[in-house]
């Protein structure tokens, strides 16, 4: 899943400078899972801002609304009442999330709560770790199903640097596990050591065209 | 407002810290009149957002009062709301809004005078602000 951390509450004001009626809009999804922007962020950044305008004897009139995804064009056409109520719409969506809104209410100003950070999974509560860098040329096959291109810091595609800590740490981050040695004991445990002496040669990265398209065929 | 009205909103657990303050009353110890007693099952039951709601709606102060660590009747309600009130504290502070004005209080249900003094010490906190 995308996974986003909230910008700090000094630049999100900065940015709605101006603007007295702000909509605050969350998504049900990634950004739920990971706290940043689900029913209960929008909640609290909304109460911060009232707060916050209220200090400064600039009372702003804000309205919240979640939708179930916000990169899904039908489910944000869900806010257009709400959306003409406002000068601004503040989204706490991932990237994807603030662009549907802002192709479909072109006529106003939208601002991103979030930072979008990477696709990744939970680790433990409240802990999300990159798993995927979406380079479009997967390679997960031979490496026991665990990512070098992300999970190894220099993306190493042909074993480990050389640098590889006591205990299997990574050499640039000690709190970091070597994505080779990983790979090393997961192909052991599938008898599939062999992987590890073959060559592979450079990697595509050049596989997705920017900005990414997929057309699927209906099945 | 002077400090002696300015709201203090305490959210108080049924098994200890409102139990307290309903022995505070029955043993007649007075405590200012300006705090507001919330009735919640556990401690644990106050989220990050009632307490922002409660300083939204001008309280100056917030009370979470719950059982003494180790007594939670679920367990881990008391702890959940000292790393609630944390995180609360911190976001107040990036509003602008300083000074310790949320406080974790654990209790026993006979801890009147307790109850009293704590209602006493956020007055007086606000009262410098």
């Amino acid at each position: 899943m995308v996974i986003a951390e909230r910008k700090p509450l000094g630049e999100i004001r900065n940015m709605l400078a101006g603007y007295k009626r702000i909509l605050v809009v969350g998504c049900g999804t990634c950004v739920t899972i990971c706290w940043a922007g689900g029913e209960k962020e929008v909640g609290i950044l909304s109460s911060q801002l009232r707060l916050a305008s209220s200090k400064d004897g600039n009372e702003l009139s804000i309205i919240e609304a979640v939708v179930e995804r916000q990169c899904e064009k039908e489910m944000v056409e869900e806010l257009r009442d709400k959306v003409q109520e406002v000068d601004a719409i503040l989204s706490m969506g991932c990237g994807v999330g603030v662009q549907t809104i802002a192709d479909i209410f072109e006529e106003k100003p939208i601002f991103p709560a979030l930072n979008t950070t990477f696709i990744g999974m939970p680790e433990a509560e409240g802990l999300w770790t990159e798993k995927c860098g979406a380079c479009g040329d997967c390679l997960l096959y031979w490496t026991g199903g665990i990512c070098p291109v992300v999970r190894c810091a220099k993306g190493l595609l042909n074993g480990p640097c050389g640098g590889t800590r006591k205990g299997g740490k990574c050499e640039i981050d000690p709190e970091k596990d070597c994505a080779w040695v990983l790979i090393y004991r997961r192909l052991e445990r599938q008898g599939r050591l062999d992987l590890m002496r073959k060559y592979y040669e450079p990697k595509n990265y050049r596989a997705v065209k920017r900005p990414g398209k997929v057309q699927a065929m209906q099945a | 407002m002077t400090g002696q009205n300015k709201k203090i909103i305490a959210f108080c657990c049924a098994e200890s810290a409102y139990r307290a303050a309903d022995r505070a009353g029955r043993l007649g110890i007075h405590y200012p009149d300006n705090v507001r007693v919330i009735r919640v099952p556990c401690a644990g039951r106050v989220s990050v957002l009632h307490i922002l709601k409660a300083f939204e709606k001008g309280a100056a102060g917030v009370l979470v009062m719950g059982c003494q660590e180790g007594a939670c009747r679920h367990l881990t309600g008391n702890i959940r709301a000292k790393e609630r009130a944390k995180y609360a504290e911190d976001l107040l502070k990036e509003v602008g809004i300083n000074g310790q004005r949320v406080k974790v209080v654990n209790f026993g249900p006979d801890m009147a005078q307790k109850f009293a003094r704590e209602i006493e010490e956020m007055v007086e906190k606000i009262k410098e602000e």
